[in-house]
């Protein structure tokens, strides 16, 4: 339980020191000539290889905004440094000025817009079921009497939770410690299926023993926008970095960099997570935009 | 960043904040569903202890016994099976190993692994702290019991347990207390108890300090509660006279 006495060290700190910064994160990159990027260790859309090394769909879209505003402001040379962040910890961090752009898998919604910003959303996750194959499930409908499970500290609890309360389906639930506990439920039978992020499913099933196994069936439970993080009432910065997300959209740069990460072979173990575009991402790359969370869910 | 200690009284669907705290209604407000993970916590704990105090109390007084070797020897095994394997470890083996080997097994709720894996680990830790306190005592006690004309199992229930179990009194405190601390992992198998509250509220809230906050104190109240009982039990049980308990308080 190291990992959570840090973060609430680190939220300490941070509640110490928020006051402190001045918020123009340019005027400060171009005064060190360095940056932080927020990364994360074990997301869909930023991931570690080991020894240092982060990459991923948003994190190497986070690096090339980097360049981008490297460009506009002039610099010679900019130095990245990577930040691990969790979800425990990544506000605190962003909001305190130790990490000045956060590009890992954090979901823009109307809670967090209270302490931070949001670039515009660069991918929409949406929230599915995956079931053994031969297991006859494919839709909510067939998920009555069975049991469910999905990761602890994350929003799909909550997703589940309210469809639960919905009413009309009965389920049971059991919550695994992370995603690869919750994946082995599945796997040994603890659990019918899986509701968790589709990209977080499709890779899991991408590195399960017989990805044959298993698949993403039926309605789409939530949807999240998931987009860069950085510290609010920071405009000149906030506009420099959605500039470069839509250039990148624009050029279709961005276009191939998610056929590189979800459509083609990725590190460490050379699988396709093979998880086209969704309608949603598409949409929400054709018109830009950092509406949260709760905006997707009234229409 | 300010305190928000509201989040307590939010409705965990809607996140409105209820009048009084307490959800009515269905409704469930993040103050139920503390205290219901605080029963969740208490109840593994608990049953944990009894089972780790019955398995710990026989297996560390069988390790004493004289002229049986291989009773002795599987005494030893067991305390050397659980004490060397990490307890995270014991709950996966006993939620994800076991049920694959022993089909048998899937039909148990992950609770009553948690409290059988969580029991058994602390069993070999008290075992080890019977044996010591039996064989703390001077040699002549057996004997002078046997003398008696007792049986081998008279000997033990009226001469040499009760002076041992007087004896480690102060390290079972610890252990008790260790198991509500160590009644965590259960988390890890789906027990829905005070640290999987921790990091799920978190989520939900960004409240994550106040959450935390809140669970460290319902942790030390509960270790804090078992110690009092434990030290009260010490003081009830001395004998006058007899300096075995020196120090006054039971824990470490």
């Amino acid at each position: 339980m190291k990992k959570h006495l840090l973060a609430i060290a680190v939220a300490a700190l941070a509640a110490g020191s928020a006051f402190a910064q001045a918020n123009d994160t340019l005027a400060k990159i171009k005064a060190s000539g360095s940056v932080t990027l927020g990364v994360r260790e074990s997301s869909g859309l930023s991931y570690t290889l080991g020894n240092g090394k982060f990459v991923g769909f948003h994190t190497e879209m986070g690096e090339i905004v980097l360049h981008d505003i490297q460009k506009q402001l002039g610099l010679a040379k900019l130095d990245i440094k990577y930040q691990p962040v969790t979800s425990q910890n990544r506000i605190p961090l962003v909001t305190n000025g130790t990490v000045d752009l956060e590009c890992g898998s954090t979901t823009n919604n109307a809670t967090r817009q209270k302490d931070v910003a949001f670039a515009v959303t660069t991918y929409v996750e949406e929230v599915r079921t995956a079931v053994k194959a031969n297991s006859g499930i494919t839709s909510i409908k067939d998920l009555n009497g069975k049991t469910l499970v999905t990761t602890t500290g994350t929003t799909s609890v909550q997703t589940l939770r309210k469809h639960e309360r919905a009413g009309g389906i009965d389920f049971k639930e059991v919550f695994g410690k992370d995603h690869a506990d919750s994946f082995l439920m599945l796997e040994t039978g603890r659990a019918d299926a899986f509701v968790m992020d589709g990209s977080i499913l499709a890779a899991n099933i991408s590195k399960s023993k017989n990805p044959a196994d298993y698949k993403i069936v039926g309605e789409v439970l939530s949807v999240e926008p998931i987009a860069c993080m950085l510290r609010k009432d920071d405009p000149a910065f906030k506009k420099a970095v959605d500039d470069s997300i839509k250039r990148q959209i624009a050029d279709g740069s961005l276009a191939k960099l998610y056929d590189k990460w979800f459509m083609q072979p990725v590190p460490p173990t050379n699988t396709k997570v093979g998880l086209p575009m969704s309608e949603a991402t598409k949409a929400a790359w054709a018109n830009p935009n950092s509406k949260p969370m709760e905006d997707y869910v009234k229409k | 960043m300010s305190w928000d200690w509201q989040v307590f009284c939010q409705d965990t669907m809607d996140r409105e904040v209820v009048q009084g705290c307490f959800g009515k209604g269905g409704e469930v407000t993040y103050l139920d569903w503390i205290l219901s993970a605080w029963g969740w916590t208490i109840s593994v704990s608990l049953l944990a202890l009894v089972l780790a105090l019955v398995l710990g109390a026989l297996i560390g007084t069988v390790r004493t016994l004289q002229d049986r070797p291989m009773i002795v020897r599987l005494g030893n095994a067991w305390v050397e099976l659980f004490r060397n394997i990490p307890l995270l470890v014991q709950i996966f083996l006993w939620y994800h190993v076991l049920p694959s080997l022993i089909p048998a097994l899937k039909q148990v709720p992950g609770f009553v692994l948690v409290v059988l894996a969580l029991g058994f680990f602390t069993s070999a830790r008290i075992a080890e702290q019977v044996r010591a306190g039996i064989q703390a005592l001077p040699r002549g006690q057996r004997y002078a019991g046997l003398a008696m004309g007792f049986t081998t199992f008279q000997t033990y229930r009226y001469v040499l347990l009760p002076m041992a179990f007087r004896i480690i009194i102060p390290p079972l405190t610890s252990e008790t207390m260790n198991i509500f601390k160590n009644s965590s992992v259960a988390f890890a198998v789906s027990v829905a108890e005070l640290t999987m509250f921790a990091m799920q509220a978190q989520e939900e809230t960004s409240r994550g300090i106040e959450v935390y906050l809140a669970v460290t104190a319902l942790y030390v109240v509960s270790a804090f509660a078992i110690n009092r009982i434990m030290a009260f039990v010490e003081k009830r049980v001395r004998i006058p006279g007899v300096a075995l308990t020196a120090s006054a308080g039971g824990g470490h």
